[in-house]
């Protein structure tokens, strides 16, 4: 087997060091009625060729979102990833190196978090940020369990702009945590106002900007709002890319800002991994969940990162600490950081500059085409379409003439009747005019 | 902090001698931050000039600079280079770190993990349009579950922090089905810190269960300890000790008999994969770190990957998504009704982390039934090399072989000055990166070293010997330069005192330029 050094001579000439006549002995501590004595039944060994066919042959029969015009969006943008990134994140170093609880042989690890912290710091507009987190939804419960920690109350209200899946990883939380997640109703012509839905029990209110439905909105006075109440507002961003153009959580007041990250720097991945982003204000920096990378000096004097505030969490408080997370997202960060690294202020807001452009594009010409409108009033690279019927079939259709159009709101939403002929509907830089005229002539004949 | 000043003052005296004009030291290289190598208006991404359109932002708009700093493709190869050079990592030497198991990462894993149809899919395409991904999940949860010998699993937790959560909310929710509402958890002393602050996390009272002198659950305490208020043991097996729970069934029938579920922490399944199956032992839940027993990368933190495989009767709470088989193939149960309408609902975004399933189902395939036995079997032999080849001279946490990994106390350095810690910080300056120290809490000063399947005997051999003169050496008075260590590594030891009463989390601009930007 190519990834196991011992020979049988090795193995035998081990074992009398030991002192055992076979390797049984050394499992002789598991009870008799549980011992394998076979193999299970599973295949045999394989060779490199063999498993790359076998697995090759699954990956062929999905459809590559980069082969095909792609307008799929919803929390998961597809962006141009520079080549360098991967290269990098595939240095042996950092891929294969253990989370940096020794720092004299982990300062790359270590300053490399520290640059993304920063880097997250800056774009979120806030004014600390810990070294990632799950994914966007899970940091976005962890969030509200932090909102609940720091005013001492247990009612989050979740707005109707934000992705379902936060919403029901924070409601699946919720329920066994012990507090109460309320949900708006979806509102997709983001018309809700949920300052007036703040009471004294409330512990925050989490809106998400740009919202799922695609909608920029300022939560400047829904902050004044929630400080007035004692309550903390939570500003979920899970298109990383906008924050290049929108105004940050930070200068709308927010208190937490929890994201996702995968627009920078990672790939679609049917999902997973991905970078959840996690920041906040620096008074409540001992309540934040996650791994902290902080600045210090060596006994030579020269500055160098270690783990810090480390009594926040698990490893040194257990049943006290403040989320049980331990090993989060640390080689999605990297690629995050190398890519924000490679744009730089310019790359980055240009980024951001032509992310809007072709959606403002793009929904000019879907909205053109008969029987569809635009919901959305603002929107950054990302809208909401009301089609003449049923979203989801519509889709289904579209993805046979090799189009994937957007998510059927049905998708997120399948309890809502209502929401039915809605269609998200995203454009990145990677789109391109003939994937947009494709886009709109295969919709106007699937529509007619 | 008497030996930590004289041991300052040895290292500037040292420093001396070792000092260059730069800094650097050979192929060490000081790395300014990104920060502080920037050039407004640079970039390493050219992109086109954005058309000219009307806005639709409404005018919510980014107002002022965000601060990030402008550097060019070589520059940004280059910075990320020489950081990575300042890593320990598998790739460059045994990392015996116990309980963390650090064994290769394949680079098949990678490439396959890279295909784009797995990379460049997207998560809500068309359910038809994703077959191949839901039969990569698919194939994975048969694997799981074969190995396991359970009946359901949840792919979705993004670690196994996040499996544990999983798993105790599903108890949870069986209980309730039940009407029961019980509110302790049973965790031994020795377990992982996320036992307790999972199940602290879930709502539940944390009771904790003593050892033995053998390093093992004491049964008469647990079972003093058992009663109609109790919802789970969580229990790792092989333990954080790296022993076998001997009694293992007579602590599952235990658990069960008062109506309590058996949660084990599958943290430490490389010791027994291919073996033992988990249902055998009565284990009613179990999550399972892909990145420890099926070799994903750790990635200097994550991501992870914490399937929980299920028992019958917690198999209707696990979370959503499903796939399940349906009339036209894979389909995804993404709602929780119907058949799941006992779900425990969403943990997280998305459907799991399918990057780390393909490079796990990867590593199984290509070991297969009789290489994943093998794998255990090399990880428990090397432990017990080491463990032979040490005893003499270090000393073993308790008596008798061992499974995976191997603890040793501090005994063999009592009165000489020389603490656990710095024993590790000495591995470092001899090239290896320290074993797990102070952990599990049992032992006192513990050293936790697990070497994996992955080491040759020779690399072993290398390592004892290491592991040997330093205990001798210790042994031998010489703790003055063992308080100096490290001292060929990247930095010295680092001021954590100062980082954590002063927390500097990010870089800030100099002052001067602040105020000349006021």
């Amino acid at each position: 087997m190519r990834y196991l050094p011992l020979t049988t001579a090795d193995r035998q000439a081990m074992l009398a060091a030991i002192g055992v006549s076979s390797i049984d002995a050394l499992f002789a501590d598991v009870p008799e009625a549980a011992r394998l004595d076979g193999f299970v039944d599973l295949p045999r060994a394989q060779g490199e060729l063999e498993v790359e066919r076998a697995l090759g042959a699954m990956a062929a029969k999905n459809l590559v979102a980069g082969a095909v015009p792609s307008f799929i969006g919803a929390g998961v943008y597809r962006h141009h990833v520079p080549a360098s990134v991967d290269h990098l994140i595939q240095r042996g170093e950092f891929l294969t190196s253990y989370t940096p609880y020794q720092p004299e042989v982990a300062q790359g690890t270590l300053q490399m978090l520290f640059e993304f912290q920063t880097q997250i710091a800056l774009l979120t507009g806030m004014e600390v940020a810990n070294a990632s987190m799950y994914d966007g939804a899970s940091a976005c419960a962890e969030a509200v369990m932090m909102a609940n920690r720091v005013t001492q109350r247990k009612k989050a209200i979740l707005s109707g702009g934000l992705h379902p899946h936060y919403r029901e990883a924070t409601r699946t939380h919720a329920r066994f945590v012990g507090f109460q997640a309320k949900l708006a109703e979806p509102d997709p012509e983001a018309r809700e106002d949920l300052a007036s839905e703040i009471d004294g029990a409330t512990s925050c209110v989490v809106v998400q900007s740009p919202g799922v439905f695609g909608q920029v909105r300022d939560y400047s006075a829904l902050a004044e709002a929630c400080h007035k109440a004692g309550a903390l507002l939570i500003v979920v961003v899970n298109e990383a890319v906008s924050l290049g153009a929108v105004r940050s959580p930070g200068a709308m007041g927010a208190d937490i800002v929890a994201g996702e990250g995968q627009s920078l720097g990672n790939a679609l991945n049917f999902g997973g991994p991905h970078l959840g982003l996690f920041a906040t204000r620096e008074r409540y920096v001992r309540q934040m969940p996650g791994r902290l990378v902080g600045e210090t000096l060596d006994a030579e004097g020269r500055r160098g990162w270690v783990l810090t505030l480390s009594t926040r969490e698990q490893h040194i408080r257990r049943e006290k600490a403040t989320s049980n997370i331990c090993t989060n997202s640390g080689l999605c960060a990297l690629a995050a950081s190398i890519h924000l690294a490679l744009l730089g202020e310019a790359g980055f807001t240009r980024l951001a500059a032509l992310n809007h452009a072709k959606a403002v594009a793009l929904a000019d010409r879907l909205a053109a085409v008969p029987g569809v409108s635009l919901v959305n009033d603002t929107f950054f690279n990302e809208f909401t379409l009301r089609l003449p019927k049923p979203a989801a079939g519509v889709v289904e259709r579209l993805a046979r003439k090799k189009i994937l159009a957007g998510v059927p709101a049905s998708r997120l939403y399948p309890g809502k009747p209502a929401l039915k002929n809605l269609l998200l509907v995203a454009a990145t830089e990677t789109t391109t005019e003939t994937d947009m005229a494709a886009f709109a002539t295969a919709l106007a004949q699937v529509l007619a | 902090m008497t030996d930590w000043s004289q041991a300052v003052s040895q290292f500037r005296s040292d420093a001396k001698t070792t000092a260059t004009v730069s800094g650097n030291r050979g192929l060490q290289i000081e790395e300014p931050l990104l920060f502080e190598q920037n050039a407004p208006g640079r970039t390493g991404v050219d992109l086109p000039e954005p058309p000219a359109v009307r806005s639709r932002l409404g005018g919510i708009t980014r107002e002022g600079p965000i601060g990030l700093p402008g550097l060019a493709e070589p520059q940004v190869v280059r910075h990320y280079t020489r950081l990575s050079q300042k890593n320990y990592a598998i790739d460059t030497g045994l990392y015996p770190l116990g309980s963390c198991t650090m064994k290769h990462n394949p680079r098949l894993n990678e490439r396959l993990a890279r295909l784009a149809g797995f990379a460049d899919v997207h998560p809500l395409q068309p359910i038809s349009t994703v077959q191949g991904a839901l039969e990569l999940m698919d194939t994975l949860a048969h694997w799981l579950k074969t190995l396991t010998g359970m009946p359901a699993v949840a792919l979705s937790p993004g670690a196994g922090a996040h499996g544990e959560l999983c798993g105790i909310m599903c108890i949870r929710a069986a209980l309730e089905a039940r009407g029961e509402k019980r509110t302790r958890v049973l965790v031994p002393e020795s377990a992982h810190g996320t036992n307790p602050a999972t199940a602290a996390a879930c709502g539940f009272a944390v009771d904790s269960i003593p050892a033995t002198e053998a390093g093992r659950v004491d049964l008469a305490a647990l079972r003093a300890k058992l009663g109609p208020d109790v919802a789970a043991l969580m229990l790792t097996n092989p333990n954080t000790c790296g022993l076998f729970e001997r009694e293992i069934r007579e602590i599952a029938d235990a658990v069960h008999g008062v109506g309590a579920f058996f949660y084990c922490d599958g943290a430490n399944f490389n010791a027994i994969v291919g073996r033992v199956r988990p249902a055998d032992l009565g284990i009613d839940a179990m999550h399972i770190n892909l990145h420890k027993t099926f070799s994903t990368p750790h990635g200097g933190g994550g991501p992870g990957s914490g399937p929980v495989v299920l028992a019958e009767s917690l198999a209707a709470f696990a979370p959503i998504p499903w796939v399940v088989h349906g009339a036209k193939g894979l389909e995804l149960v993404e709602r929780a009704q119907g058949s799941a309408r006992g779900s425990i609902g969403r943990l997280k975004g998305n459907h799991g982390q399918m990057g780390m399933f393909v490079r796990a189902l990867a590593f199984m395939m290509s070991h297969g039934s009789d290489g994943l036995r093998q794998v255990a079997e090399d990880a428990v032999l090397n432990a017990n090399y080491l463990l032979a080849r040490l005893k003499d001279e270090l000393t073993p946490a308790f008596p008798g072989t061992c499974m995976h990994e191997v603890l040793f106390d501090d005994h063999f350095l009592k009165d000489t000055g020389v603490s656990t810690l710095d024993f590790a910080k000495a591995m470092i300056d001899e090239g290896y990166h320290p074993m797990t120290m102070y952990f599990p809490l049992v032992v006192h000063g513990a050293l936790l070293m697990e070497p994996t399947e992955s080491e040759s005997r020779g690399s072993l051999d290398a390592f004892i010997a290491v592991v040997r003169a330093l205990a001798k050496r210790a042994k031998s008075g010489d703790a003055e330069s063992f308080h100096a260590a490290p001292r060929f590594a990247p930095r010295r030891r680092l001021d954590e005192t100062l980082a954590a009463r002063k927390p500097v989390l990010r870089w800030q601009p100099p002052r001067s330029d602040r105020q000349a930007a006021d």
